[in-house]
C-alpha cells in the first residue's frame, strides 16, 4: 500500500504557483507594452475559434479554410487573393507589420460557454491578440463581452441578431457580416414586387435572440408594405420536427411562411412545410408562399430542391462579378474545389481589415485597431463600397437577395448553384441610425487594451 | 375540427416512431435486462443506411463536359451515376428515387450486425452489472456512434427524399366531408404510420406465433427454468438484440424523408422513447406501443396554438406531465408488470 504525500494545503501553494506561471506570459506581455499579448519576435498570433464540432461544424470549417486562406496570402503565399484587391495597398505579404502571421484554432461547439473557455485559452495560453470567426450569435455576443474583458479585439463571424451590434455592442468587437434589420429592409422591396402589398404572414421563429430580432425586423419591414402578420410562433432550437408548429399555418389564413430558422432547424422547417403542401396551396386567392430571410450555401444545400423559388437574403455570395470577390473565389476554389460560402467570406476579410488596420495604425495596440477601424470606408473586398461605422462597430454595404432555384445538377455545386442571385440592395437602402429602436439599449463603452 | 384531426394525424405519425424504438427497448430490457442508452443511436443508424443507400445509388463517374464550364471557367466535370451508365436513365434514375424504400434491405444485415457486435462486444459484459452501470457504458457508446456518424457524413442534415409517388400531399379533408385543402397531409408520413403498424404486427407475430417466439416470451418469464431445459437462452436473446437493432434501424431508415439525418438525431429521440417505456410500463410490449401512440397524440395537441394560448410551452413539458401523473397514479406504468425493475 503506497501513502500518498499530497496535502490540501500543499495542492493549493502548487495550484497557486501553476496559476502564477501560466499567467506571467501575459501579464508580462501587458505590462511591457501596455497592452494585452504584445507580439514578441518575428511573429504574430491569431485566434479563429469557430464551431469544428456540433451542428454548425460544416459551417465553421469553412471559416477555417478561408482564414488559413487569408494567413497565407498575409505571409506573402499563394496569389495574394483579395490583397490584390482591396482599396487600402498597406499589406504586402510579409505579414503584419513585418511579423510572420500564426494562428491556433479552437472549437466553439456552437455552445457559449464552450467557445469563451476556447477563447479565453486563446488569449491566456497562445497569446492571441486577435479573435476571429464563429457562427451563432448567442456565441458571438459571450465572446465579444470576454474580449472586450480581456483586452483583444473581436471580429464576430457568421452573426445576424441585431443585438450583436445592438444592445450587446462592445468597443472591442467589430461585425462584417450584416444583420437581421438588413434583411428586412433588403428583402421588403423585393417582395413587394414578387408577392404585392397584401399579405398575411405566419412566422415561426427559433426561440433566442437571433431568431427574435429577425421576426422583428422582417415583421416590421413587411407590415411597412401593408403586409398583416397574422401570428409568431416560437420554436425551440432544434425542434427536429415541425410538424405540429406547420399543421396550424394550414389553416390560419396566412398566405405567408416566414420561416425565422437558421442550419438544421430550417432544412427541417422547410422540407415539411413543402411536405405539407405550403408550396402548391392557394389562400385568399393567391399562391402560397414561403420566405427564409437568412440562407447559407450550406443551408440551401440541405434544404435540396424544396428552396425553389424561396426568397432570402446573404451577406455576400460567390456570384458576385466584382474583381474583389472574383479574385476570393479563385484563390479559394483553386486550393478546395469548391466555392467559398458566405461564412468564408466574412472571416476571410476580417483578417484582411484587422492586418490592415494594425498597419495603418503602426501598433498591435487594440485601441489603436479600433481607431484605424472606425468610420474607415473601403473597397474592393466584395459587395461595393463598404463602412465600419464608428457608433457601433457595424459593417455596411450592398446586401444580397436571393432566391433558389434548380441549380445544375452538378452534385459538387449543389448549395452553391441552387441560390440565384436576384438583386444587390444597395447600402443606402440598408443603412439605419446607431440609436435605431431596434439597436437601442447598448452602448460600445470604452476600449479596453487590456493592461 | 381540421386543425383537431390534423394533430392526431402528427400525433400518430411522432407516436409510430416513439413506439417502434420503445418496442426495440423493451424487447432488449425484457430479455437482457439491459437499460439501452444507445438505442436512439441505433435508430440514427438506421437513417443514415438510408443515406448511404442514396449515395450507393449516385456513385458516379466523372464525364468532362467541354461545352459547359465550372466556376472556375474550367470545362465542367459533370457526376454520371454509375446505375444510369448500366440501367439507362430512366430505370437508375428511379432506383435512385427510390433509395429510402430500398434502404430497408440494406437495414437488416447493417442493423443485425451491428446489434451482434455491440451485444457481444460490449454489453454482455454488463449483464450482472448494475443499472446505472448499463446505462453510463450504454449512454458512451450513444456518444461514440454519433461521433463515427458525424466524421463520416459531417454535421449538416442530409436530404433524403421519399420517392416521386410517396413525396406530395394529400387532401384528406375531401374524404371525410370537410371543405378542400382543410386536412392537407404529407403522403409519406401516412406511408410511416402504415408502415410502422406493420412492422409492430410483425413483432408481435413473431413473438406470439413461432416456437422461436415462444421460447423468447417463457425466457422472459423465467429464464433459469427454460435454462434448465437444456435450451440455449441466451443465444435467443443475443438475436432479439439484433431484432432490436433492425425494427430502430427501420424506423429511422423510413424516417429519413421526415426529418433530414443527421448525427444528433437519435439522442432528440431517445430520451423521449425512455418517457415512453416508463409510462407504458417496463418490459411491456403493448405498453411501449400504447404509450408510443398515445404520448405522440398529446404533444400533437399540446401543440396546437389555442393551447399554448392558455398554457404557454405546455408542448415541450407535456410528456413529462404525463409520465409524472402516471407514475404517482400507477407506479408500474400503464401495463407494467409486477416485479420488473423493482428489486
Amino acid at each position: 500500500m503506497t501513502k500518498t504525500t499530497y496535502s490540501r494545503r500543499r495542492v493549493l501553494k502548487t495550484s497557486a504557483v501553476a496559476g502564477t506561471g501560466l499567467m506571467l506570459p501575459t501579464y508580462l506581455r501587458a505590462q511591457e507594452s501596455g497592452f494585452t499579448n504584445a507580439p514578441q519576435g518575428d511573429t504574430v498570433t491569431i485566434g479563429f475559434n469557430v464551431p469544428q464540432t456540433g451542428p454548425y461544424a460544416e459551417e465553421g470549417l469553412d471559416e477555417l479554410r478561408a482564414q488559413e486562406l487569408a494567413v497565407e496570402h498575409l505571409n506573402g503565399g499563394g496569389d495574394g487573393g483579395m490583397l490584390n484587391t482591396f482599396s487600402q495597398k498597406n499589406l504586402d505579404g510579409t505579414g503584419i507589420m513585418g511579423k510572420r502571421v500564426e494562428f491556433v484554432t479552437g472549437d466553439t461547439q456552437t455552445k457559449s460557454d464552450v467557445a469563451r473557455a476556447s477563447a479565453q485559452s486563446m488569449i491566456q495560453k497562445d497569446g492571441c491578440i486577435m479573435i476571429n470567426g464563429g457562427s451563432s450569435s448567442g456565441v458571438a455576443v459571450a465572446v465579444q463581452g470576454l474580449c472586450q474583458e480581456a483586452g483583444v479585439i473581436f471580429m464576430a463571424g457568421l452573426t445576424h441578431s441585431n443585438d450583436t451590434t445592438g444592445k450587446d455592442r462592445k468597443a472591442n468587437g467589430f461585425r462584417h457580416f450584416f444583420n437581421g434589420y438588413m434583411s428586412g429592409a433588403a428583402l421588403a422591396p423585393v417582395l413587394q414586387n414578387a408577392y404585392g402589398s397584401d399579405r398575411r404572414a405566419y412566422h415561426l421563429t427559433a426561440d433566442y435572440t437571433w431568431g427574435w430580432t429577425q421576426q422583428e425586423s422582417i415583421a416590421a419591414a413587411t407590415e411597412a408594405l401593408g403586409w398583416e402578420t397574422v401570428q409568431d410562433v416560437r420554436t425551440p432550437v432544434g425542434a427536429g420536427d415541425f410538424s405540429s408548429y406547420i399543421a396550424p399555418v394550414l389553416n390560419s389564413g396566412a398566405d405567408v411562411l416566414v420561416l425565422n430558422h437558421y442550419g438544421g432547424d430550417m432544412v427541417n422547417s422547410l422540407t415539411q412545410a413543402v411536405q405539407f403542401g405550403l408550396k402548391d396551396k392557394q389562400v385568399n386567392g393567391k399562391n402560397f408562399e414561403i420566405i427564409v430571410p437568412l440562407y447559407s450555401e450550406l443551408m440551401a444545400k440541405g434544404a435540396g430542391s424544396n428552396i425553389e423559388g424561396v426568397f432570402g437574403s446573404m451577406n455576400w455570395n460567390w456570384q458576385l462579378q466584382d474583381e474583389g470577390t472574383q479574385a476570393f473565389v479563385r484563390s479559394f476554389g483553386e486550393k478546395y474545389g469548391f466555392p467559398p460560402s458566405n461564412a468564408a467570406h466574412t472571416c476571410y476579410v476580417q483578417t484582411l481589415l484587422y492586418a490592415d488596420a494594425v498597419t495603418r495604425a503602426g501598433s498591435f495596440n487594440p485601441c489603436a485597431v479600433v481607431e484605424a477601424l472606425e468610420d474607415f470606408e473601403f473597397d474592393g473586398m466584395g459587395n461595393g463600397p463598404t463602412l465600419y461605422r464608428g457608433a457601433d462597430h457595424q459593417c455596411f454595404k450592398d446586401v444580397l437577395v436571393m432566391r433558389g432555384v434548380a441549380g445544375s445538377g452538378n452534385a459538387n455545386m449543389v448549395g452553391y448553384d441552387t441560390l440565384e442571385l436576384v438583386e444587390q440592395t444597395p447600402r443606402a437602402q440598408v443603412e439605419y441610425e446607431p440609436d435605431h429602436p431596434m439597436f437601442a439599449g447598448g452602448s460600445l463603452g470604452e476600449c479596453n487594451p487590456g493592461a | 375540427m381540421d386543425a383537431i384531426i390534423l394533430q392526431i394525424l402528427n400525433g400518430l405519425d411522432k407516436g409510430s416512431a416513439y413506439a417502434l424504438i420503445a418496442l426495440g427497448l423493451t424487447l432488449i430490457f425484457g430479455t437482457l435486462g439491459v437499460v439501452n442508452f444507445a438505442h436512439g443511436a441505433l435508430f440514427m443508424i438506421g437513417a443514415f443506411c438510408a443515406v448511404t443507400m442514396q449515395r450507393l445509388l449516385t456513385l458516379s463517374h466523372v464525364v468532362v463536359d467541354e461545352s459547359q464550364t465550372d466556376f472556375l471557367g474550367n470545362p465542367l466535370a459533370v457526376n454520371v451515376p454509375y446505375v444510369n451508365s448500366i440501367f439507362g436513365e430512366e430505370l437508375g434514375q428511379a432506383l435512385i428515387n427510390w433509395s429510402v424504400p430500398l434502404s430497408v434491405l440494406l437495414v437488416i444485415p447493417v442493423m443485425l450486425l451491428v446489434g451482434w457486435a455491440i451485444e457481444r462486444g460490449l454489453i454482455k459484459h454488463f449483464y450482472k452489472r448494475p443499472h446505472a452501470d448499463q446505462i453510463l457504458v450504454t449512454f458512451g457508446l450513444a456518444i461514440v456512434l454519433q461521433e463515427i456518424i458525424r466524421a463520416m457524413y459531417g454535421a449538416n442534415p442530409i436530404q433524403s427524399p421519399a420517392p416521386p409517388l410517396f413525396s406530395g400531399s394529400v387532401d384528406l379533408g375531401t374524404y371525410l366531408g370537410f371543405q378542400a385543402n382543410a386536412i392537407v397531409y404529407p403522403i409519406w408520413r401516412l406511408v410511416y404510420f402504415f408502415f410502422s403498424a406493420i412492422i409492430i404486427a410483425a413483432v408481435f407475430a413473431f413473438l406470439q406465433f413461432t416456437t422461436f417466439g415462444m421460447v423468447v416470451r417463457a425466457g422472459m418469464a423465467d429464464r433459469e427454468t427454460v435454462g434448465m431445459l437444456g435450451i440455449d437462452i441466451d443465444k435467443r436473446f443475443t438475436f432479439m438484440f439484433g431484432l432490436a437493432a433492425v425494427v430502430a434501424g427501420m424506423a429511422g431508415a423510413m424516417y429519413a424523408p421526415i426529418l433530414s439525418p443527421n448525427y444528433h438525431m437519435g439522442m432528440d429521440f431517445l430520451v423521449l422513447s425512455f418517457v415512453v417505456v416508463v409510462v407504458g410500463g417496463m418490459g411491456s410490449l403493448p405498453g411501449a406501443v400504447a404509450a408510443g401512440f398515445l404520448l405522440g397524440i398529446l404533444q400533437g395537441f399540446a401543440s396546437m396554438n389555442e393551447v399554448k394560448a392558455v398554457l404557454p410551452g405546455i408542448d415541450q413539458i407535456v410528456i413529462y406531465l404525463v409520465a409524472i401523473i402516471i407514475l404517482l397514479t400507477r407506479p408500474r406504468g400503464l401495463m407494467g408488470r409486477r416485479g420488473v425493475m423493482e428489486d
